[in-house]
């Protein structure tokens, strides 16, 4: 209709194929939002992903930019390698709560430290999604998890850890926001914060990530309302969102 | 400096510098004795280089996959470390080899197992020639045992790597790296092979990936046998050794690097006493150069395997002999270098007890 | 032929730098050589030695378990290293810090107060300079000029002042067993 933009429909930058995420699954949500900010940026041409081990490892399926699959945690270590190698490509990793905040922690804090001029897309969903529902470093205290069948106890699990906090005062973070994909308004965040992420990098600023909290209905065991529900009620008390780092650069 | 000038270098100078004329452009890694060195002529050198990079990375594993972005660029590319360090690169030395991404990794080997010292050992020839980590695959294996070597199997590495698309190991330890001797260095690479599996980008074209995740089996099974052919492509064309001395040899010494070394110390004093002793020496630990070493055996009855290490090496040189004459072992492990003299004596009682059987 | 020397005392001495200098010369005169350190934790000690082998064939091991010359420039360096050096082998030793006589009567010792007399010169750090120069002179392992050359291109571009001194202090040491 005259007037009106075409809201829904593949973007350009998703490819054509039927993808393996459950229903309701905030993985498929994220990609959807790359594939548009990749296009509006226009990017394709020199956008690189380092996909994960999680659920996302078969995210060359389905984003149409060139792509290095990482082992599990390694993504910004691969990241640097590349970038350093090509310093005019946005290079951007693709992680989970358990590739990035338990066995990649120390990539990742030193690749922020160091301001690699990279962007990292970080996956919140709170467990681990791919191995089936175990604890991540992300699940809430109480939550139960394949392997806290009681809850998750901050006494002997540790509570869970805040890398977007974790990360901000270190000198070589440019941005770090926190959104979420639990409905539309904050979909439009999220792709909002992802612009900004690939800006970041594209200007040189630093390191740039956005923590996404994702849905993950089939190990949380709960229907999809219920999952988005979930993320409202129970995951943002914990993980306030908004902007947590935005590095004022001096106009040059 | 000259063309063709000899110049006085050490070991970690040579084999750092080598790499760079061979056109490596990328070097991460960790700080591990004996191979600071290394790190250290590196950074030095790549600050004049321009194009060049060099980064500490905060761990062996972080360096590891450095390189493995790197080399997904189609940089040439290189990290070294010492065995504890390597161990920790084995994660990504297997993900390396399953993506076929060239890359040069030099392990300055030192006694262990565990933290153990820094002494010059051989004690890492099981990792590094078996594969080392996960899954089905090989990495080359050079084990140079003069400076001169170490400068031209580092200059060869490179061009093995790409040719074959595969992790190259260069095997040293503390001695090799803190002595001295003259070399000549060879010319900067200036037209390196294009790449065109490298992945920088899609640009017009279609998006491309490089991934080990194989779930399907028989597509994993196919890329195995991709992977085994051309292991055997290399064991067919690549192996390398020297033989010392043995025409008429009634035994011979097997040894590798720096054993070798002490070994021909040691032939040469039981050649001077008349004994019929010669030296074996792998150059490429993978491919084993079992060949030759069965080739010798038409002649020579008694092979004795001398490594710093309880015996790895030794494994290998029984597969190739299968049999066909007598192996024997003497193995000094946890970085003792023992001297010519010492294995002299070794030697020449084996060889007169070999000759009282006889 | 291949000729193997220890060069051993304090770290700080000067040891390496002896070492390397009469190795440069070696390849200088197109001669085969090798020079091996001590390293790592071995230098912690404090003390610090050098095996330099030089020949006309390819030097197999670059280790020396029964060096032909032994420089000894402390003490502790004489009682660790006198018993391998090779029976006939020579002994340089500087009195100035090694008091005691080597237990050995079967190797010929040369004796030089090399610290008094780099005092002399004016320079104490000298002292390795001189030795090395005796060392030439008992060793004929490479010829005194090529050293000399050597000396002149490491120190010519730091120092002239130093390689003059340097250079002083090498024929001083040279003479003195002349
Ligand atoms: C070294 C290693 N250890 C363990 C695994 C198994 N593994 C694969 S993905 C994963 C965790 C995935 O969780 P997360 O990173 O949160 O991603 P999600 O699937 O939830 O998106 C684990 C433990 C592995 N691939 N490699
Ligand atoms: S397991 Fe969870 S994260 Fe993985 S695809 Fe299903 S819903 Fe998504
Ligand atoms: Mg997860």
């Amino acid at each position: 209709m005259k007037g009106m933009k075409k809201v829904i429909g593949r973007p350009k930058y998703l490819k054509e194929v039927p993808n393996h995420y459950c229903p309701g699954c905030g993985h498929s949500i994220i990609h959807r939002l790359l594939a548009e900010v990749i296009e509006e940026l226009d990017i394709r041409d020199r956008a690189i992903c380092i996909p994960p081990c999680g659920c996302a490892v078969l995210a060359y399926y389905y984003i149409d930019v060139d792509m290095v699959e990482a082992a599990h945690g390694r993504g910004t270590a691969v990241a640097t390698g590349m970038k350093r190698c090509l310093p005019d490509r946005v290079v951007f990793t693709y992680q989970g709560d358990g590739d990035l905040a338990a066995i990649g922690t120390a990539e990742l804090i030193h690749s922020a430290n160091r301001g690699e001029s990279i962007t990292t897309i970080f996956v919140n969903n709170g467990v681990y999604g791919m191995t089936g529902g175990q604890m991540a470093p992300t699940t809430m205290v109480g939550q139960k998890t394949t392997t806290t069948p009681k809850g998750r106890n901050s006494v002997t699990d540790g509570p869970p850890l805040k890398m977007c906090e974790f990360l901000s005062p270190l000198d070589g973070t440019a941005f770090l926001a926190r959104t979420s994909v639990h409905s539309p308004k904050h979909i439009q965040k999220t792709k909002k914060a992802i612009r900004q992420a690939f800006q970041t990098q594209m200007n040189d600023e630093g390191f740039s990530m956005v923590e996404i909290l994702s849905q993950c209905p089939s190990n949380w065991k709960l229907s999809s309302v219920d999952s988005c529900r979930w993320i409202e009620e129970g995951m943002i008390p914990q993980f306030p969102l908004g902007v947590v780092k935005q590095r004022q650069t001096e106009p040059s | 400096m000259k063309k063709n000038e000899k110049v006085l270098l050490r070991g970690s100078e040579a084999i750092g510098e080598a790499a760079l004329r061979a056109g490596c452009r990328c070097y991460f890694g960790y700080p591990i004795t004996p191979q600071n060195e290394l790190p250290e002529y590196m950074a030095r050198r790549m600050a004049e280089l321009p194009g060049t990079v060099f980064l500490q990375s905060e761990s062996e594993l972080a360096g590891i996959n450095m390189v493995y972005g790197a080399s997904a660029t189609g940089t040439r590319v290189m990290t070294s470390s010492s065995s504890p360090g390597v161990s920790l690169m084995q994660e990504g030395i297997s993900y390396l080899a399953a993506c076929e991404f060239p890359s040069v990794i030099v392990n300055i080997v030192r006694g262990g197992p565990g933290l153990g010292n820094i002494a010059p050992a051989q004690s890492d020839y099981f990792q590094a020639t078996r594969g080392g980590g996960h899954g089905d695959y090989r990495c080359i294996v050079l084990a140079p045992a003069y400076l001169q070597e170490a400068v031209d199997l580092t200059y060869r590495a490179f061009d093995l790597a790409d040719e074959y698309r595969i992790p190259v190991i260069l095997i040293g330890d503390g001695m090799m790296g803190q002595m001295m001797e003259p070399v000549v260095l060879p010319e900067f690479r200036k037209d390196l092979p294009a790449k065109e599996w490298a992945i920088t980008g899609a640009g017009k074209g279609p998006s491309r990936f490089v991934r080990s995740l194989l779930l399907d089996v028989h597509v994993e099974e196919a890329h195995n046998w991709k992977l085994y052919r051309k292991y055997q492509r290399i064991e067919r064309r690549e192996p390398q050794s020297e033989s010392y001395a043995t025409e008429d040899a009634d035994m011979v010494v097997v040894a590798y690097g720096t054993a070798a070394r002490i070994a021909k110390g040691a032939v040469r004093r039981l050649r001077d006493k008349g004994m019929k002793v010669g030296l074996f020496r792998p150059i490429t630990l993978w491919p084993f150069p079992s060949k030759a070493v069965a080739r010798l055996a038409e002649s020579v009855g008694k092979f004795l395997v001398f490594e710093m290490s309880m015996g790895q090496m030794v494994e290998d040189v029984k597969l190739a002999l299968n049999g066909k004459a007598e192996v024997e072992l003497y193995g000094r492990p946890g970085g003792v270098v023992v001297t010519p003299v010492e294995l002299s004596r070794i030697l020449s009682r084996r060889y007169n007890a070999m000759q009282h059987e006889a | 032929m291949i000729h193997k020397a220890i060069i051993a005392g304090f770290g700080g001495q000067g040891i390496l730098m002896m070492g390397v200098t009469l190795a440069n010369a070696a390849m200088r005169e197109d001669k085969q050589v090798t020079y091996l350190p001590t390293y790592g934790a071995e230098v912690r000690g404090g003390t610090a030695n050098c095996t330099v082998s030089v020949g006309d064939e390819e030097i197999a091991s670059p280790i020396a378990s029964n060096p032909d010359y032994l420089v000894v420039m402390n003490a502790p360096s004489l009682h660790k290293f006198q018993s391998i050096l090779r029976k006939g082998g020579h002994c340089l030793v500087n009195t100035s810090l090694v008091h005691e006589k080597s237990i050995r009567q079967d190797v010929k010792v040369y004796e030089i107060a090399a610290s008094e007399m780099a005092e002399e010169l004016g320079d104490l750090r000298a002292a390795n300079m001189i030795v090395l120069g005796s060392f030439l002179k008992i060793s004929s392992m490479v010829k005194p000029e090529t050293v000399l050359e050597i000396v002149d291109e490491t120190f010519r571009r730091k120092s002239p002042e130093v390689m003059e001194r340097n250079k002083e202090a090498l024929w001083a040491g040279y003479r003195f067993f002349e």
